[in-house]
């Protein structure tokens, strides 16, 4: 009896929290509603205080956190919802079903707003693959998952990223992003208003798969999760397809008050967080709930987490309507419960109250709220004793090229992208491969540009500066697609909040995160902490993920990397510098995760992103590319690989060969220009001072590079195109 | 002239469809719910992409024992033009509408990629305005895709013209190439290919309209399908 807590996941502090709330003991079904709903997973309670530093707001902004999703204009009455989950713990336990519910969930927040998902985006992290069969059995299954479910909805996923560090070998992450559309008049959220009108449940029956899963994401894996399976849930894209559609047709009209996906804590958390928006209380009858198998208690229905069902609460009298169109689609509806007043989430099982709790006491204006001590982890101050000379310089730079080209992090992803259908639905303008997918937007001549971004490296490093790193360079990336940055949403990953150094590499990459996104005015309208990303001995790299979505006023304009024709004249915009910290030149070639990372000055970054926007809008480039992992070395090879063009560069350098080739610097830009539009850039750019070089032209069939009058690069572009295309398919066939 | 597409529960492609004959095209365009029981309005169907009924027991199985088939049906049998595309292709052999049967691809993975076709026969109201032996670039994206059929069978269609679209370069294990196949009367057409996925040069890829627009050039001209 006295550690009735801990079974849910509580400590002693928190129960005494729920005597005092309620005045007596919890029930069982109580305790365990209390139990997931102030797991860190559903209540963010070592991540909440933070929060305050995220700039969440502009004039675009049309919904902040705390929604399903956010909501940012893109003008014309039409705006993009847009969130990151995670799906970590799952998928290192179930890779096929966690990454596949993974993409479920996130589907069902942007429709929830009343959006029509048009895109989806993956971030995914695993150990080193090359010599790993778990890893490949890991990104297999991931990737299947992700197929699985977002080709069968017919949602195109269009973009994100794959990185390998021995950091996760234990433990995987997999963010999945979901982005919608939707005309301002008509957003709808997640609340119970209008006392008397019903509480409707849609969709699949509710099973006994995922019980608990929020509570199972708020620990860190051990030996023993693999036999927290069941805490797994399990997909179905098909009832999710005909889920989206019924949502969408229902909330055409009007019937619908408000609208709630199922998702961690199940029903519990959907009934208090509605209840809590809305008129403050809620009451239900579990035994309304359509059920998959026989013999369910209460606190099981509850706290299921079965994929494909949506709450709705619904004007009082139209009930019928709701399950004419419920039934088109051939799904089903009921009335379980109706909207109150008093303040209370009440729970019947028929005519008896099975618990019975204030519902503002269960949802995150309830839960406890941790400010933990956090301290820097001695790491820190080791991994900057570096200086580039520690390293010797290559002998041979093709061979150096072709190594990083060779790196799985760097090599193409084709191998997983050609598995993902990223054309239906044809609003596809720039595919998977660039530096920024580019979607139209249907009735009208905007596209929107969408990424996702974070070296993770650089996180470890400096988790503040590498934090700024990943929200610049996703904006410099929608960019280089010619589109304006708006705003993000944040996938945090992390290690356990509970340990002061791991709390401290997530308060560092909060504040990074914040200044970054004050700095380019691109707040944080929705996100996800995944904590507990740890295993018995060692964490992550702290992850903060980072999704961006852009506009482009005209999608035609859509920009993208490759070089296009030969005689097109090179350019390199910005400063390269000393700085192969954290490079991943210094990792693949030297075996380093060491040094200062690359510095980031702000005022240049924002004075060069306006540059590259502008000359894109009035169409004076060819191609625009940003330069980072891998450098400029890695960029130009990536340039010309797309067409097969080669190019002839030459720098004049006081800077060793190896850096001027691989260090990361922040905020350059590989650009191509047509020489009769030449001279209308460089008025431009020293209109505004922009630092820059004209290195040469594209030409021919190798990539030629001089560095000081010597040919230290001369490579054929098809050579590189084989290595790069090939890695990863050859590491997994 | 109307075209028609059906939309089964868990189509997919058919606003692709839709928006490459309305908006592309202009052209008098309707979706069709499963259990419609008439389609004497409409001159061609569209047997839209997708994972019709989620493509549960097999890709197209359940699909063709819906309402909306039993009319497709009698459509065909009218000569009327019907098109499959992909999960339309599968629920056309599952119908019987077409020979062979479509399996899953050879390397057992989910295939989205542009893939170079070969057209093997302008000589049909989906072909005309090809050339024989053009190459066109259209995307592909399945999942199973590849197309098996008996010898005698694909004899008989090959010698009858009925073999419309190969692969350059095969991606699936599909038989002799197979991309697209037609019925003897040559008014059924199920192609693994998405062609309206290749109708605007936004999209980087107009290959596909040829097909779309030869189409109408027939309803319009009133010829007969079977020349």
């Amino acid at each position: 009896m006295t550690n009735r807590y801990k079974a849910v996941g509580l400590n002693k502090q928190e129960y005494d929290k729920i005597l005092e709330v309620l005045g007596r003991e919890p029930n069982e079904l109580e305790l365990n509603m209390y139990g997931v709903m102030w797991s860190e997973h559903c209540s963010y309670k070592h991540s909440r205080a933070l929060f305050r530093h995220f700039p969440t707001s502009n004039e675009r902004v049309l919904q902040g956190p705390g929604e399903n999703a956010g909501i940012v204009d893109i003008g014309d009455n039409l705006a993009v919802a847009m969130k990151i989950e995670s799906h970590n713990h799952p998928s290192a336990i179930e890779p096929y079903q966690g990454a596949a519910t993974g993409v479920g969930g996130i589907i069902r927040d942007i429709f929830a707003m009343g959006a029509r998902p048009i895109a989806l985006l993956n971030s995914l992290r695993f150990g080193e693959i090359e010599n790993s069969d778990r890893v490949k059995f890991l990104l297999e299954g991931v990737v299947e998952g992700i197929a699985g479910y977002g080709n069968c909805i017919g949602i195109p996923t269009v973009g994100g990223e794959v990185y390998f560090n021995q950091s996760y070998r234990g433990n995987p992450l997999v963010n999945a992003m979901c982005v919608g559309l939707i005309e301002h008049d008509k957003i709808h959220r997640g609340n119970a208003s209008g006392v008397g009108n019903s509480i409707m449940y849609v969709g699949a029956a509710t099973g006994r798969d995922g019980m608990g899963g929020a509570s199972f994401a708020s620990v860190e894996l051990t030996e023993e999760s693999e036999e927290k399976r069941s805490a797994v849930q399990v997909g179905d894209p098909f009832m999710e397809k005909l889920l989206l559609e019924a949502c969408l047709e229902l909330l055409e009209t009007g019937c619908v008050v408000g609208i709630q996906d199922l998702g961690a804590a199940g029903l519990t958390s959907a009934c208090c967080e509605t209840a809590t928006r809305g008129e403050g209380g809620m009451e239900i009858d579990v035994l309304k709930i359509p059920r998959r198998e026989k013999g369910m208690l209460p606190v099981e229905v509850m706290i299921s987490e079965s994929q494909e069902r949506m709450l709705l609460i619904v004007e009082k009298g139209r009930e019928e309507e709701v399950n004419r169109i419920v039934e088109k689609w051939g799904l089903y509806s009921v009335v379980i419960g109706k909207v109150t007043n008093d303040g209370f989430l009440r729970v019947m099982e028929g005519d008896e109250v099975a618990g019975e709790m204030p519902a503002d006491s269960l949802d995150s204006s309830g839960a406890p709220k941790y400010y933990k001590d956090y301290e820097m982890p001695a790491y820190i101050k080791e991994v900057k004793n570096f200086t580039s000379t520690d390293v010797e310089e290559p002998q041979d730079y093709n061979e150096t090229l072709l190594a990083l080209l060779k790196s799985p992090n760097l090599a193409s992803k084709e191998w997983i992208y050609r598995q993902y259908d990223h054309m239906v639905r044809t609003s596809t303008v720039v595919k998977p491969g660039s530096d920024a997918a580019v979607m139209r937007v249907r009735g009208s001549k905007k596209g929107i540009a969408l990424t996702t971004d974070c070296n993770s490296r650089l996180c470890y490093l400096d988790p503040r500066e590498g934090s700024k790193i990943a929200v610049t360079e996703a904006a410099r990336n929608i960019v280089c697609s010619g589109a304006k940055p708006l705003a993000i949403t944040d996938g945090l990953n992390f290690g356990s909040p509970e340990k002061p150094d791991r709390f401290w590499q997530f308060r560092e990459s909060i504040l990074g995160i914040s200044e970054a996104c004050r700095e380019l005015d691109t707040p944080v309208i929705s996100g996800n902490v995944s904590f507990y990303n740890e295993t018995e001995t060692y964490a992550i790299h702290p992850t903060p993920i980072i999704g961006m979505v852009g506009v482009l006023e005209d999608v035609e304009k859509a920009c993208t990397m490759e070089f296009k024709e030969d005689g097109d004249v090179i350019l390199l915009l910005g400063n390269t510098k000393d700085e192969i910290g954290g490079s991943e030149y210094l990792a693949r070639i030297h075996g380093l995760e060491k040094g200062e990372v690359p510095a980031i000055n702000f005022g240049l970054e924002k004075k060069l992103q306006a540059f590259v926007l502008e000359a894109i809008e009035k169409g004076l480039l060819q191609s625009a590319h940003d330069l980072s992992e891998g450098g400029l070395g890695v960029a130009l090879a990536e340039c010309g690989i797309g067409r097969r063009l080669g190019a002839n560069v030459s720098f004049e350098t006081n800077l060793r060969k190896d850096i001027l080739l691989f260090s990361e610097s922040q905020s350059r830009f590989i650009l191509s220009v047509k020489k009769e539009k030449l001279q209308q850039i460089k008025d431009m750019m020293e209109t505004v001072a922009a630092p820059y070089e004209i290195i040469g032209e594209v030409t021919g069939e190798k990539l030629q590079v001089t560095i000081n009058d010597s040919l230290t690069i001369d490579m054929a572009v098809n050579q590189m195109e084989e290595t790069w295309r090939g890695a990863l398919a050859c590491i997994m066939e | 002239m109307k075209f028609g597409i059906i939309v089964f529960p868990g189509s997919n492609c058919d606003i692709d469809c839709y928006h490459v004959l309305k908006d592309v095209l202009g052209k008098d365009v309707e979706y069709i719910w499963h259990d419609t029981e008439e389609l004497e309005d409409f001159d061609c169907i569209i047997l839209p992409g997708g994972f019709s009924y989620g493509d549960y027991l097999r890709c197209g199985a359940v699909a063709q024992f819906s309402k909306a088939m039993e009319q497709v049906r009698l459509h065909a049998e009218k000569g009327k033009l019907v098109l499959g595309i992909c999960n339309g292709f599968q629920i056309l052999t599952e119908a019987g509408l077409l020979s062979g049967a479509l399996v899953r691809n050879k390397n057992l993975k989910f295939i989205c990629d542009t893939v170079a076709l070969k057209v093997e026969n302008n000589n049909t109201s989906f072909t005309s305005r090809y050339n024989v032996g053009e190459v066109i670039d259209i995307p592909i994206a399945h999942g199973e895709g590849n197309y098996v059929v008996d010898e005698d069978t694909l004899k008989k269609m090959k010698e009858n013209g009925q073999v419309l679209f190969t692969y350059e370069e095969n991606p699936n294990g599909s038989t002799f190439n197979i991309a697209g196949v037609c019925n003897a009367r040559k008014n059924v057409l199920g192609m693994m290919p998405h062609p309206e996925r290749a109708g605007e040069a936004l999209l980087g890829n107009t290959d596909g309209i040829k097909l779309f627009q030869s189409i109408i050039d027939y309803l319009e001209g009133g010829a007969k399908n079977d020349k």
